[in-house]
């Protein structure tokens, strides 16, 4: 029993390396920070900002004196050809910026994920998958997308109503339409992971291969598959932008970034700032995931740590 | 290799046609009737005579085939008609659009000249703007010079077109009034004053596409000149006292551009993807343009075929990739 006081520093975690590689990453801090302050002008702007984004003056009087106000501080972006407030409609068109591409990136992800371990790890399916996801990369895929919402976005809103209806189709379009790097990137690893000796153990013992996949295989192939759903929520959004911005998006009452500036475009000239501010939120917001997946790329790399 | 090449070419075959049944049943099972436009007023009989007119009541299975018969066979006859003056196709039935009842490849022929001048100019401009900021950026690793070349072309695939597209127009075209902000497709190029005229109009679109490529094409000269930087023969050229030019440009050089080309070749299809929003930003009367108007009428033939002709783009570059790296770097063996 002797009592030195030992001085062992505390062991960390996996993910605390992780961050403290991420941190080492300025560009990627920056977009950190960026996109935090963002999401909470978007999310809990509302809360301050308590204008309806889609309150319109009822006394047509009153409404024409309202239209194309220009910054004030009732109004400080001004408001629209209809007299509503720009910076509510930021707000709002915000918020469902970032949840189609959330959703869009989870959808994608999960088709992604799921091809790419079953690939990887059922031999007898692998060409069979494999096939399939060049299929799709060899798909024209922004013309298939206008073909699709224009198709089938009466229909579906029929059903489900114009705004959940608008929204789920968009979201199923852009994730069917860009799981194949995902399923790519993650056969490759599972590729690898299967012969290695934990499996091997794991498998020897009789585990069966769910639990296989779901306890060893999924924990592995985490890195990369986050770095493709960081990079995937950009993507979405951009395609979600085009989409609105070729008029095929969504309805005005229900407007994202993209169609802001879509509307936006008509009276450029005159009002330049309501094409500016959806078209630098997306920008900056797309530049800060894009940073962030850079960022994370290299964490999560443990080649590179340490550097 | 040339036993590869013929088993790409024959392998590209089945991939076209799934391809080709996909967008088919995909634009075909929508729902919506060609007849939609057509006022409500029409008596049935009419309707279902202009159905029959347009072929549009025939089973999926059939106009499938058809279609397939007309842009493989029919098509490329009426083609070498054209060409030699021949007459093989004898008046065979064309692709005919449902919105302008005119044959879907003549209109094919009258818009794609100026997708391709817009979006050829853009892309070489992109290469040459790109290759030398990545290989740059590359030599000096972590400096300035490269920290701005990543942040570049961060911007450059992060902005959207369409966004970089206006504000261009606002600062050039409407504010300067240096170019026109509608590309003016009448235009034939005679004379010195109409080829200004022509290139002030095409340097918007082109810049604002150049750009987008530059981007993406740096970031891969970057990495691939990295690569080859920390190599052997690197270090060898440079101990028996070469040139760092000699080194960089000649022996570097060469050898990071292997996968560049073929990263170039797989990027030009998505180009033409992407020209479809610069075409509608530019108002340029392009094969893009020509697909969104046919989208808005539900005219099927021209969308089936229109994005057909995308989709046999993009599988003949992913072949024309794959040749070409075989061809370039020896250690690739296919057989």
């Amino acid at each position: 029993m002797t009592d030195t006081t030992l001085n062992i520093e505390k062991v960390r975690g996996p993910w605390a390396d992780v961050w403290a590689q991420f941190r080492k990453h300025k560009g990627a801090m920056a977009a950190l920070v960026m996109l935090g302050t963002l999401a909470i002008f978007c999310l809990l702007g509302p809360l301050v900002w308590r204008i309806d984004p889609n309150f319109i003056e009822s006394d047509t009087v009153k409404m024409f004196k309202m239209r194309n106000q220009g910054p004030s501080f009732a109004h400080p972006l001004g408001t629209d050809q209809l007299g509503r407030d720009m910076l509510a409609r930021m707000m709002f068109g915000g918020r469902i910026s970032l949840a189609v591409g959330t959703v869009a990136m989870l959808v994608a992800i999960f088709i992604g994920t799921t091809v790419g371990v079953m690939a990887g790890y059922f031999r007898r399916i692998d060409g069979l998958l494999m096939r399939l996801t060049d299929l799709f990369l060899a798909l024209p895929l922004l013309p298939l997308l206008l073909v699709m919402i224009f198709l089938f976005r009466d229909p579906i809103a029929g059903v489900l109503g114009p705004r959940l209806g608008t929204f789920l189709l968009i979201v199923m379009a852009i994730g069917l339409t860009s799981w194949m790097q995902a399923a790519r990137v993650v056969r490759g690893e599972v590729l690898a992971l299967k012969e290695r000796e934990f499996v091997l153990a794991a498998r020897s013992i009789g585990t069966p291969s769910r639990r296989i996949i779901t306890r060893h295989i999924l924990p592995n192939v985490l890195s990369p598959v986050l770095v493709a759903a960081t990079l995937g929520i950009a993507a979405a959004i951009i395609t979600e932008s085009v989409l609105s911005f070729l008029g095929l998006g969504f309805p005005p009452d229900f407007p994202t970034w993209g169609r802001l500036l879509y509307d936006g475009i008509a009276e450029i000239r005159t009002y330049p700032e309501r094409v500016l501010w959806p078209g630098l939120a997306i920008s900056l917001t797309v530049l800060s995931v894009n940073y962030i997946g850079d960022g994370l790329r290299d964490a999560l790399d443990p080649r590179i740590r340490g550097r | 290799m040339l036993t590869f090449t013929l088993r790409r070419l024959l392998t590209a075959i089945p991939t076209l046609l799934l391809i080709s049944l996909v967008i088919f049943l995909l634009v075909d099972l929508a729902p919506g009737s060609p007849l939609s436009d057509v006022p409500l007023t029409v008596p049935p009989e009419v309707r279902q005579k202009m159905l029959e007119a347009m072929g549009a009541d025939q089973p999926v299975l059939v106009r499938y085939l058809l279609w397939l018969k007309q842009f493989f066979w029919i098509e490329p006859l009426y083609g070498i008609d054209a060409l030699f003056g021949t007459d093989f196709a004898q008046g065979a039935q064309r692709i005919i659009s449902w919105q302008s009842k005119m044959p879907v490849m003549d209109t094919i022929g009258e818009r794609l000249p100026q997708t391709l001048t817009v979006v050829g100019t853009a892309y070489l401009i992109g290469v040459l703007i790109a290759l030398p900021i990545g290989i740059y950026s590359a030599y000096r690793q972590y400096s300035w010079f490269d920290q701005a070349g990543t942040f570049f072309a961060m911007a450059g695939f992060s902005v959207p077109t369409f966004f970089t597209g206006n504000i261009l127009i606002l600062i050039f075209a409407v504010n300067l009034g240096w170019f026109p902000t509608i590309y003016d497709t009448n235009l034939e190029v005679v004379d010195w004053a109409s080829f200004k005229q022509m290139l002030a109009q095409m340097a918007l679109p082109v810049m604002v596409l150049a750009l987008f490529n530059a981007a993406e094409i740096s970031r891969y000269t970057r990495s691939s000149v990295l690569e080859n930087l920390g190599q052997d023969y690197v270090r060898t050229a440079r101990a028996k006292g070469m040139g760092e030019g000699k080194v960089v440009l000649k022996h570097v050089l060469r050898n990071s551009l292997i996968p560049v080309v073929t990263v170039i070749a797989l990027g030009l299809p998505t180009v033409f993807g992407g020209a479809i929003v610069t075409e509608q930003i530019f108002k340029i009367n392009g094969i893009g343009a020509m697909l969104i108007g046919a989208i808005n009428v539900s005219d099927l033939p021209t969308v089936q075929t229109v994005t057909f002709i995308f989709a046999v783009l993009i599988v003949m570059f992913n072949l024309i990739a794959d040749i070409l790296y075989g061809i370039l770097d020896p250690r690739i063996r296919y057989d």
